[in-house]
This record gives C-alpha cells, sequence and structure tokens, in this order.
C-alpha cells in the first residue's frame, strides 16, 4: 500500500509552514462556514487535519492506482475517432477514481461543492499527482480553470459550472491556434454576437490540452476588424451545447494520456465571461498564472519520482563488487538532484503560499471592502507571487529535466531501455520547460523584477533573518553571491540597452532564482535538521552558477552581440 | 425499492506485509507486529453493497464487525467509502472463537439488527483463509447463501441476480431475499475514501472511544447520531455464553508444523533467522508472496 504522500515528510514540513495559520484563517473566513456546512473545519487545527487527511487520499490514490496505470497509459496513450478524443482505458480508471475521492473543484468555495482548500494543499495534491502520473496531472490540474471562472464568470456562470468541475467534469483553456503559440495576440478564433445577444465562435484551435474536455474557456477575437490583444474576450463554451469537433489529435513525445487536440469551432454557441475585451490583457493572465504554478507542481512531482527511481537503482545496481551509490561520481549526482528537488519545491511552496494571500484578500474584497491593511498586504503578496510564479515555473522544469535526465544516467544502459520508469519520465518532462510559455518567456516574464529590484529585496529580508552555527558560513556565501548578483545587474542596467539586457536577462533571473532558492533552503535547515545536506549541496551547486553567470557578464562587452546574431 | 444492507467485515493483520517479526514461537500470528487493516475481499463487499445503494435510493449500509473495540476503525473507513454507519460487536465473553463461535455470535447480532434485506460480506478474511463463517451465518439465520460472487447484477421482485466467479467460469444465480453473499477478490475494488466525507466524519466515534475524546468532540458526537458508532456487547445480542468465544469454540489447534516441500526446485535453508530472511525478501521481490 503506497502513499505518495505519506512517504515524503518534506510535504508535511511545507504543509506546516507558519504563514499558513493566516492563509487559512482568511480563506476560511474566521470559521464561519462550520455553522453551513458539516464538512467545514471548526478551527485552524481542524482545517490543518483536515487538508491532511484529503493528501493522505490523495497519496494512497495515486500510490496504488495512478502510478500503477502510468505505463500502461504510456502505452495506449489517448486517440481520436469521429470527432471526439478519446482517454486510455486506465486514465478512464483514474478520473473514476478522482471523481469518487471527491478530489475535483479542491480549491472552489463550498456554496459551490468544492472543498475550499487554500492553494497551497492543491498544488502539494498536484505535485503527488504528477509523481504518479505526469500526463494525468494535466487532466485532473484542469480544474484550475474553475478558478478562472470563479474569479471572472457572474454569479449565474459561477452556479451553472462549478458545481459540475465539482462533480468531476474536465475542463480546458482553449488558447493556442496555427498561428497564435506564445504569442497569443495574434488569435484569430472568431466570436459574434447574433441579434438576440447571444455569442458563436468560429475558427480553429490548435495544441489544446484536454481539448475535449466539457467545459471550455476560450480565448477569441470578438471585436471585428482588430488585431492585437485588447480585441480579444473570454468565452465559456459548454460541450453539452455541441458545435466543437476534435479534427485529429497529436502525436508526442511524452505525457500521451493528455489528449493534445486540434478543435474545429463552427458555430458553437458560447457565454462571455467577464468584460469584452478584457480576455487576453487580464483573464488569460490569470489564467495562465495559475497553470504555471501548476506546471511547477508538476516539475517537483517529476523531479521527486526522478530522484526516487535513480537513488533505488544506485543502491541495488552493484558493479565491481558494490553499489554504484558508493561511488563518487553517482552519489555527487544524486546528491545534486535531491538538492535541486528540494530547492524547487521551497520555491513552490513559497509561491504558492503568495498566491494563497493575496487570492484570500482578493476574494474577501467580493464580499467587502478591504481595510487599508488588509490592501496593503493584497498588493504586497499580489506582487511577490507574480514575482516568483516565472521563477517557479521556469526554474523548477528546467531542474525537472536536468533530473529526468540524470535519473537516466544513473540507470547507464538500462535507462535508455524502455523497462524502467526513467525512460517515460525523460520524455514526459520534456514539456514542462514549454508548456504555459517557454523558460524563454518565463524569463521575459521575470526580468522585471531583476530590473525593478524586487528579487534582490526579496534576497536581502529572507538573508536579514540571521543565520548561526553551521549555517552561518553558508549564509556568509550566499551573501558574496549576493553581491556579484547586484554587481551583474548593475553593470547590466547601466547600458541602458534593451537587446543587451535581453541578451543578458536568463542569466541575470537564474542568478536571483537560485539565490532565492538557496535561502529558502537556509531557512528551512534553521527548523528541521534533515535539509541541512540538501542546502549545503545547493549552495555550493549555485555558487559555482552565480559566479559563472557573473564572471560571464563581467568579461562580455556589448559589441560581441553581434557574433551571437543579436542586433544591438 | 430501498434495501437495508448489512456488510459484515473484518479486521485482520496485514498478512501481505510479512516481516520476520510476523509469526510467533508457536506458530500463532503476531498481531501486534502486523498493521491492522480492512480485510481486503469484505472491501469488495462493501463496494457491491455501495452499489446497490446508488441503485436503490434510500438504502443503508451498516457494516457489522466482531473484534477488539479498535475495529472501529474498520468501520469508520467503511463511513468514509460511503456506509452509513456500523455496529462493532465486542466483548471480552467473545474472545478466542473459531468460526462456529463467531458466526453464531454475529447471526445473533444480525438478528438483533432486525430489518435487513440482504447480507454481504468477503468470502474470506487474510488471517484464517477459511471462508466458512458467511455460509455459517446463513445457515444459522436459515436463509440462502451465494458464494464466490463477482457481481451482484440486480435486486428486483425480493430475488437477487448474482454472477458467481468459478474455477472455469463463471455461473449467474438467483436467490431469493434476504440471503446472504459472499464476495470475491475479483469483484470490483472498493472505490476509495471520499474527501467530504472524511471531513464530515472524521470525529465518529465508538461509545468507548468518545470518552477519551475532549469535551467539545464528545459534545459534538453526542449532538449528531451519525458520529456514534454503535457497540455492542454479547448479553446485548442475547447470545448463549455456551456458544461464543473459547467455550463456544470446539476447533482446537493440536500441533503446528513446518511444511517440507520434497519437489526438485527446493532449496535448503539452515534455520537461522538470516537465512529466512533473506528468502522472504527474494520471495517478495520475485512477487511469490506479497
Amino acid at each position: 500500500m503506497a502513499n505518495f504522500y505519506t512517504d515524503n515528510s518534506d510535504l508535511k514540513h511545507h504543509l506546516n509552514h507558519p504563514l499558513m495559520q493566516k492563509i487559512v484563517e482568511l480563506k476560511e473566513r474566521n470559521y464561519t462556514d462550520a455553522e453551513k456546512f458539516d464538512y467545514a473545519p471548526a478551527d485552524f487545527a481542524d482545517a490543518m487535519d483536515n487538508y491532511d487527511k484529503v493528501l493522505e487520499i490523495v497519496g494512497e490514490i495515486c500510490g496504488n492506482t495512478i502510478a500503477n496505470n502510468a505505463e500502461a497509459v504510456d502505452h495506449q496513450g489517448a486517440s481520436c475517432s469521429n470527432g471526439r478524443a478519446h482517454y486510455a482505458d486506465a486514465t478512464v480508471e483514474n478520473l473514476d477514481v478522482c471523481r469518487k475521492a471527491g478530489l475535483m473543484g479542491m480549491a472552489m468555495p463550498r456554496r459551490f461543492g468544492g472543498l475550499n482548500f487554500p492553494i497551497t494543499p492543491y498544488i502539494m495534491a498536484a505535485e503527488i499527482v504528477s509523481r504518479a502520473d505526469t500526463g494525468f496531472e494535466n487532466l485532473w490540474g484542469l480544474q484550475d480553470c474553475a478558478e478562472t471562472l470563479y474569479e471572472f464568470g457572474n454569479e449565474e456562470q459561477r452556479a451553472k459550472y462549478i458545481p459540475r468541475v465539482c462533480e468531476g467534469e474536465t475542463m480546458s483553456m482553449d488558447l493556442t491556434e496555427p498561428d497564435a503559440g506564445s504569442d497569443l495576440q495574434s488569435v484569430m478564433l472568431k466570436a459574434s454576437q447574433r441579434e438576440d445577444g447571444t455569442w458563436v465562435l468560429n475558427g480553429v484551435k490548435r495544441f489544446i490540452t484536454n481539448g475535449d474536455s466539457d467545459i471550455h474557456l476560450v480565448l477569441a477575437r470578438s471585436e471585428e476588424g482588430t488585431k492585437d490583444g485588447r480585441g480579444l474576450s473570454m468565452f465559456i463554451y459548454d460541450k453539452r451545447n455541441g458545435g466543437v469537433t476534435v479534427r485529429r489529435i497529436e502525436n508526442k513525445m511524452g505525457i500521451k494520456g493528455s489528449p493534445t487536440c486540434e478543435l474545429v469551432y463552427k458555430n458553437a454557441p458560447a457565454e462571455l465571461c467577464g468584460s469584452r475585451r478584457m480576455g487576453l490583457i487580464k483573464y488569460v493572465m490569470a489564467l495562465m498564472n495559475g497553470a504555471r504554478l501548476g506546471i511547477a507542481a508538476q516539475s517537483v512531482g517529476v523531479s521527486e519520482l526522478a530522484y526516487r527511481e535513480a537513488y533505488q537503482y544506485a543502491l541495488e545496481r552493484r558493479q565491481f563488487g558494490k553499489a554504484i551509490i558508493e561511488f563518487p561520481a553517482v552519489a555527487e549526482m544524486l546528491a545534486i538532484m535531491k538538492a535541486k528537488l528540494d530547492a524547487s519545491r521551497a520555491l513552490l511552496y513559497e509561491t504558492s503560499r503568495f498566491v494563497d494571500m493575496y487570492k484570500a484578500y482578493d476574494d474577501i474584497a467580493r464580499e467587502r471592502k478591504l481595510n487599508d491593511e488588509e490592501r496593503a498586504e493584497n498588493k504586497k503578496y499580489s506582487r511577490l507571487a507574480d514575482a516568483l510564479t516565472p521563477l517557479a515555473k521556469g526554474l523548477g522544469s528546467e531542474y525537472c529535466n536536468q533530473n529526468a535526465y540524470d535519473c537516466i544516467q544513473v540507470h547507464g544502459g538500462s535507462g535508455f531501455m524502455k523497462d524502467y520508469a526513467c525512460e517515460r519520465l525523460y520524455r514526459d518532462a520534456r514539456i514542462t520547460s514549454i508548456y504555459e510559455g517557454t523558460t524563454q518567456l518565463q524569463v521575459v516574464a521575470a526580468i522585471r523584477y531583476v530590473t525593478t529590484g524586487a528579487y534582490l529585496d526579496l534576497i536581502k529580508g529572507y538573508a536579514a533573518e540571521g543565520f548561526d552555527g553551521k549555517l552561518a558560513p553558508i549564509a556568509e556565501n550566499l551573501s558574496k553571491l549576493t553581491e556579484k548578483y547586484a554587481a551583474a545587474v548593475a553593470k547590466v542596467l547601466e547600458a541602458n540597452d534593451q537587446a543587451y539586457l535581453d541578451f543578458m536577462a536568463r542569466r541575470l533571473v537564474e542568478m536571483a532564482g537560485d539565490l532565492i532558492m538557496a535561502y529558502l533552503l537556509l531557512k528551512m535547515s534553521k527548523t528541521s535538521e534533515s535539509f541541512y545536506n540538501s542546502t549545503l549541496v545547493y549552495a555550493n551547486f549555485i555558487a559555482a552558477e552565480v559566479t559563472r553567470h557573473s564572471e560571464f557578464i563581467e568579461n562580455f562587452e556589448i559589441a560581441q552581440l553581434e557574433a551571437y546574431g543579436v542586433k544591438a | 425499492m430501498s434495501l437495508n444492507i448489512i456488510v459484515l467485515a473484518k479486521q485482520v493483520p496485514d498478512t501481505r506485509n510479512v516481516g520476520k517479526d510476523a509469526m510467533k514461537e508457536d506458530g500463532t500470528i503476531n498481531r501486534a507486529a502486523l498493521p491492522a487493516i480492512f480485510n481486503p475481499e469484505d472491501l469488495n463487499a462493501l463496494e457491491q453493497a455501495l452499489r446497490l445503494k446508488e441503485k436503490h435510493p434510500g438504502s443503508t449500509v451498516t457494516l457489522l464487525t466482531m473484534g477488539l473495540p479498535r475495529a472501529a476503525e474498520i468501520v469508520r473507513e467503511a463511513i468514509f467509502r460511503g456506509a452509513d454507519g456500523g455496529i462493532v460487536l465486542t466483548d471480552r465473553a467473545l474472545g478466542g472463537a473459531d468460526t462456529l463461535a463467531t458466526s453464531y455470535s454475529l447471526a445473533q447480532a444480525v438478528r438483533k439488527f432486525g430489518n435487513y434485506d440482504i447480507i454481504l460480506g468477503g468470502r474470506q478474511a487474510i488471517d484464517g483463509d477459511t471462508a466458512q463463517v458467511g455460509p455459517q451465518i446463513a445457515e444459522k439465520l436459515g436463509l440462502p447463501q451465494v458464494t464466490y460472487a463477482e457481481e451482484i447484477l440486480s435486486i428486483a421482485d425480493g430475488k437477487v441476480t448474482v454472477k458467481r466467479r468459478l474455477e472455469h467460469g463463471v455461473e449467474t444465480v438467483e436467490a431469493p431475499l434476504p440471503c446472504v453473499v459472499t464476495v470475491n477478490g475479483s469483484a470490483a475494488e472498493c472505490r476509495p475514501r471520499n474527501a467530504k466525507r472524511v471531513m464530515k466524519y472524521k470525529y465518529a466515534a465508538s461509545t468507548s472511544e468518545a470518552p477519551k475524546l475532549s469535551e467539545a468532540l464528545q459534545a459534538k458526537i453526542a449532538a449528531n447520531p451519525e458520529l456514534q458508532i454503535a457497540e455492542w456487547g454479547a448479553a446485548f445480542v442475547e447470545a448463549d455464553p455456551e456458544q461464543i468465544g473459547l467455550a463456544g469454540s470446539p476447533t482446537k489447534v493440536k500441533a503446528i508444523e513446518n511444511v517440507v516441500f520434497t519437489a526438485k526446485e527446493s532449496r535448503r535453508l539452515e534455520n537461522n533467522d538470516q537465512q529466512i530472511e533473506e528468502l522472504v525478501k527474494e520471495l517478495i521481490a520475485n512477487h511469490t508472496i506479497g
């Protein structure tokens, strides 16, 4: 009886973070729901116990059903016929068990049938699901879309759709088109308003994850003649109404259980969600931020499995008369995998807590006016969440790929064969640094927090907490690295050249992210000795990384841009 | 039509995860060293019961278990998965029962329960592996019995239609209600615990557990009958003291022998812990056991 929650004590460490007290208080409005709903918590301890118990269900389902199905799902994959997408048999079973366990609509309010969980335990569930089957996490995790529907839909739309999601209907976000991938401003799918005021959609969407879902959020051009993002609105398409068919599904490298669809809209009736013209600039941005956090969780789940598979194999595989884990080259690989795993998880939950804080205030603001103090907190955490989300997604997905790579390396020739899970993992991992915005686009989102100094302030805030004993020398090193980062930022900004900044952006963002993650690990080591090794290994690892970037920037002259094909 | 469904279940040591402490010197199971779990085939039976409840709105599913007071754990587990409530039949006088005394005691509890339409249970428990208790209860209550059930196909006109899984195929049979159906491990797996039900019923406690909880929780339980797990004793179910517990159990363990295989594939181990433990690990690794 495997349980992917209880077998990983690090998860509980993150769940029990001190900020949770405040998050839960806000989310539960001082526990007033307990009078109306028999499954609502009466106090903080009761709420935390609920999260723990529900995550235990998630861990059990993942350990016993979803993980066991992962190979069959990968082999059978999703299919397409008669204009519909079909899941692999084991995927159907996975969805069924999640529905019966009541794990859909976890973060939705109770009045719509949800569990009213904060984002943090929900994201933890996403991480656990991803460890069991990365592709299935997509299908399950698209319940995220309900969050956007809740935030921007009207009360009638909420009451109509969210209970269906909580009952287990699936969702999709129909954004990408053949000519609008990273550049969503170019979306062409046409929304036309009929005389009676209702809308119909016509056109084609491509690369839509779970595109044959029950309830779609669709980005479409509602303003005829416009060409940019301001002519786009968001719509809800209900599969029950018909009008959308699946033309084909993609044959992918990984996450084969998750059907990636090409959709054809023919006079498909749809409802406008929120205000016209706000589709891309407001709603899809919110939707993407949520989805990015989801991919960050998915990445950590993959990293976790990669580390476990590699560690187990290194213990069991014997060469030259001993287990290969006893060779320093293998041991170091594993130590670095673990450090990257712990670092990306620390960043994931730091981000999720910030998201929880501002979303809880946002939601309270739907009921009443926030006071000055609350408004300030809301703003502060909203900024922090915006700053950390692209780092968690961008760097977390890169680490997940690196860990999947090293997992195969530890397996040697066996890892190249289809016999071990690491081969599937390697293929599944690859998409995490691509969809919901490539790493390069995460850098574009993150660079403004380099230039405004937001990351540096955050880093200094962490450093100011003070670290003694054996943590002191690590903190000392991080402080020197912070100076290198600050100097590199200063040098790049001084040139006041956009192409040069764009060229250096990834280096600068990585330096900031590395330092943030290192400090988060250091903070965790203060309360739990079990993170010390990872903290030390990670600090050493990023010392080399930060220094490498720092020297590159130090030695670089703008005139060299030309050699890289960059026009200054 | 709505149904009153009783599911018989047992809390058993998890014999699928055996370590070296699994057996005592005298050859009996060391229950303290093994985690206590919901007997797997009883979970299959619970699933059939919950499916009946879905098909027949208004039905109730009640778990009945005999054992130590801590067997309330499997009643909660059943409630988390969809059962309406449960009864723990527990009494020192019931201890040491063989299948005859067990089935008598449970049959008395069923009589006490009264109004029931169908009794479901697992084929057998993984600790004793006798498969006798279900059929014996049917005999004692004078009810028809269907064993090796894989799926309850329907209940209509006072009859139940059951698909049985036999060695060389399947057989579909009909039986008049009320009756006893014992369910095979090949039947549908039990649904998982449900998140909302766990949050709603996590404080459910038996008569002996409740006083150990905080006052606030005791008040909460007292105010909500859904959170109360009944505990019944031998006297309450009007059991004849001569027919229960050790006194009512003619089965005695005469001797326990180690089985020595004589087939060619056999392997000789020295009689020491290390070699035995290595073999157990090997058998688990190659999935011979576990």
